[in-house]
């Protein structure tokens, strides 16, 4: 008996599991209820003092504790979550022992004030403190760990060696498009036969002051703090911005064929990636929209499927005047009349901007969308735009009948990417 | 299924066509072979000392990003890099050639996160001083950051800025990850090749090493090289790396994309294979390396080895075990001549290689050890050899075209 094959001739790539967390919650179950429901997972941040900023909400995630904070700490909790649930639910290998590769989402790493202010008060205040002085006091193995932890490498190297993945790791970033680039990387692993599964895992833990305060420098945030519920209003006329949110989603993928034979509920097909860059400019997207409409048509021909044949798209939709707009020109070029009828909705408006890991996490709501037959709403639309006329199922979810989803993801830098997810093998 | 290596099965042939150098030693293939050639090593002691580094060599960045505004719009970091890619594009012909930049893959291999280190140390000062109040860290950030130092920071906007700067724009991924990434963005682009999923593929990466804040990451684990330079095989007891400044760029293509244009080839990109061990046990790195060279296919006796050991330990003492392993193969390690280049050591160690196989002769030996032994033939082969200063292994084979 022949592997099954796509229309191409390539191995099938199927889900058979997933996992995430969210500032709704931990797990599918919970975050999948709230989803539905319409809730936000947005609020007043606690973690830090907010004086003096002009955002002062997100979508952090406070029920992990994290103890001295760092984002890279926060970030590899989340992913070590999201893999268990996701190994869990696929029942591949055996503890310790994914017989495949890893392929991380992750926000880059770096240094960051906690543990700058401990070599401040190493160095002491009778010195004037500069890098020569860091410098002086770093070496002779009192923060070895800070080398451990803040190398890019260092949550990849963690999951490879608690989750046994195999081969060499890969950290990605693509920005706002991380956690979708990272499952397009499995894919294509299995797709050139390399792997028969693949572990691609998104997360981000950003939520500390001067991530903040740099989204805020670029006017990118919604800056509507109260009440932090109704910040995230994408498609709608009054949208202001981007809330930053953490959270972390994980698929298991693997070849039908490897699937099948082990007996694997299958949750999901990938049908298809796309991606193109935009040259035009370091924060915003090309004015005729072309690498979007490029970015959608690459992921349908990849997938041998035409826009007719995609019953919901699952909306980058941050929810910045600019993006929504992009989003709609691109989406209404390449859908045409039916742009106005296909749902188009945004988790975002419940859960923010996840950031590295919004790719994955919505891959997951993509993936439960199609298992529930119901589309979670895009909340806060109050004052619909008429530039943008989506059905964006506002406010309230929705049953439908769904059985390929498009979902979407851009990020600063020119990054574009579209998943294209069924429900089960074509 | 264990490894991560690229299949040889009925792949397609994938060639090196373009090169973009520009280090410590100068910009461009010429400058990069004659300081080779002349054993020359530009180390600063002073400027950082007592930590050494490798300088970048003088750039007119001007020559490939004529946009002061998109300059500005960068760390040096990122200018290093876009100037490298842009030598790359312009040496396999392909610079300003739309219908290819923009179904060209590129894979980036970056770290980022360049500090504004008045900033940082202005905001310790005024803590020391007792300048605890909440929210004075959100107040010194929101009036001293620069908004564009952000994306100067962000680890995707190197690939971000060679977009915009040379329009190369078929897909854009950036790996992180130290050392491994500059070997996985290589191993990635040439499994796409291989495979057919990708036809052409911009690889490569671009390291800054005149950055305190970058060496006080190093000096956290005691990896940075002090007071007194020494070749990568020499350091003994002062083991470590001195950071350099470079950018490596490199252009893959299929064959017959390459055949089809007329483009001709430095060398051929054969294998890139990959692993990384937890590195809990002595000798795991020889091991790590050991099992990456058997998976390599048709290494022939007698050839050449370009390596990016870092110097630091244990890794380069295993290695050198591994090496040792292999004592009729001419040796030769970049670090001692670059420095420490980071996610840009796999990438300029390819680029040497495959600029070494065109010229068909291997640069002279620089080690006072006695690891580097002189080549006088020509090379058809050359293995390529990257393991990290603290995870991560890989290797490669670049080959005569035949």
């Amino acid at each position: 008996m022949s592997a099954p094959r796509d229309t191409f001739g390539r191995p099938i790539v199927v889900v058979t599991g997933m996992g995430v967390v969210t500032s709704l919650g931990a797990g599918k179950t919970d975050n999948w209820a709230k989803l539905t429901a319409g809730e936000s997972g947005i609020h007043t941040i606690t973690r830090f003092p907010t004086d003096g900023l002009k955002t002062t909400m997100a979508g952090s995630i406070d029920f992990v504790p994290v103890d001295p904070f760092s984002s890279t700490d926060l970030s590899e909790r989340l992913a070590d979550l999201v893999t268990e649930e996701a190994v869990a639910q696929a029942g591949i290998g055996s503890k310790g022992d994914f017989p495949g590769p890893l392929f991380l989402a992750v926000a880059p790493v770096e240094v960051e004030w906690p543990q700058r202010q401990a070599l401040g008060r190493a160095i002491g205040s009778s010195t004037t403190i500069d890098y020569d002085q860091m410098l002086r006091v770093s070496g002779g193995g009192k923060f070895t760990d800070y080398h451990r932890r803040f190398l890019f490498g260092s949550v990849a190297d963690h999951l490879a060696d608690t989750f046994g993945t195999k081969g060499s790791p890969i950290s990605l970033s693509t920005a706002c498009a991380s956690g979708a680039t990272a499952i397009q990387l499995g894919v294509e692993a299995i797709r050139r036969g390399e792997a028969d599964a693949a572990l691609c895992v998104a997360t981000d833990g950003s939520v500390n002051p001067e991530a903040l305060i740099r989204f805020s420098l670029l006017s990118a945030l919604s800056t509507q703090n109260d009440p932090p519920q109704g910040a995230v209003k994408p498609f709608a006329k009054n949208r202001d911005g981007f809330v930053m949110a953490e959270g972390a989603g994980a698929l298991v993928l693997e070849s039908l064929e490897a699937a099948t034979a082990r007996g694997a509920r299958i949750l999901g097909v990938l049908a298809g990636c796309g991606e193109l860059a935009d040259s035009f400019h370091r924060t915003r997207s090309s004015p005729d929209g072309k690498p979007i409409i490029g970015c959608v048509r690459n992921a349908l021909a990849d997938a041998g499927l035409d826009a007719d044949q995609i019953d919901y798209i699952n909306a980058h939709g941050t929810g910045t005047p600019e993006n929504d707009k992009m989003e709609y020109l691109g989406i209404s070029t390449v859908f045409g009349e039916r742009a106005s009828k296909v749902p188009v909705s945004s988790n975002k408006s419940m859960v923010g901007h996840t950031l590295s890991a919004a790719g994955a996490v919505e891959a997951v709501f993509s993936l439960l969308t199609l298992e529930h037959q119901r589309i979670p709403p895009t909340i806060n639309y109050d004052v619909p735009d008429p530039a943008i006329p989506f059905d964006v199922v506002p406010n309230t979810a929705r049953d439908a009948r769904v059985t390929t989803v498009m979902s979407n993801s851009f990020g600063f830098g020119g990054q574009n990417a579209s998943l294209i997810i069924t429900g089960e093998p074509a | 299924m264990t490894d991560t290596s690229t299949s040889k099965t009925e792949a397609t042939e994938a060639w090196i066509t373009g090169i973009g150098l520009a280090t410590s030693l100068g910009e461009g293939l010429e400058a990069n072979w004659d300081g080779l050639t002349e054993r020359r090593v530009n180390v600063d002691d002073k400027g950082f000392a007592p930590y050494l580094v490798h300088p970048l060599a003088p750039v007119s960045f001007d020559a490939q990003i004529p946009k002061k505004g998109d300059q500005r719009q960068m760390e040096a970091w990122q200018r290093i890099g876009t100037y490298a890619a842009g030598l790359a594009l312009d040496s396999a012909g392909i610079k300003g050639n739309k219908d290819i930049l923009a179904r060209m893959d590129m894979i980036v291999a970056a770290g980022g996160g360049e500090r504004d280190l008045a900033v940082d140390s202005a905001i310790l000062n005024a803590e020391a001083q007792g300048n605890s109040a909440p929210g004075f860290l959100n107040e010194r950030l929101m009036s001293d950051l620069r908004p564009t130092l952000f994306l100067a920071q962000l680890s995707n906007l190197l690939a971000g800025n060679i977009a915009i700067v040379h329009g190369v724009t078929g897909s854009s991924r950036t790996f992180m990850g130290e050392e491994a990434a500059g070997v996985d963005a290589a191993r990635i682009a040439l499994a796409r090749i291989a495979s057919g999923q990708s036809d052409i593929a911009l690889v490569g990466a671009a390291h800054n090493g005149e950055r305190k804040d970058l060496l006080v990451l190093y000096e956290f684990g005691d990896f940075n090289l002090k007071d007194k330079f020494a070749p990568v095989w020499a350091r003994g007891k002062e083991s470590g790396f001195a950071l350099g400044s470079g950018g490596a760029f490199l252009v893959i293509e299929s064959r017959k994309h390459a055949e089809a244009r007329g483009a001709k080839p430095y060398a051929r990109l054969t294998q890139v294979v990959a692993d990384r061990v937890s590195r809990k046990s002595a000798g795991d790195v020889t091991t790590s390396l050991s099992k990456l060279w058997s998976q390599l296919d048709g290494v022939e006796g007698q050839g050449a080895i370009i390596t990016g050991a870092t110097g630091a330990e244990p890794a380069t003492s295993e290695e050198r075990a591994f090496l040792k392993a292999h004592p009729e193969f001419a040796v030769r390690a970049t670090g001692t001549s670059f420095g420490h280049t980071m996610e840009t050591q796999f990438p300029l160690g390819l680029a040497l290689a495959a600029l070494s196989i065109s010229k068909g002769k291997l640069f002279p030996p620089n080690d006072s050890a006695g690891v580097e032994i002189e080549m006088t033939k020509a090379p058809s082969q050359i293995v390529v050899v990257g393991a990290g200063h603290w995870r991560g292994e890989g290797m490669a084979l670049v080959e005569a075209v035949r």
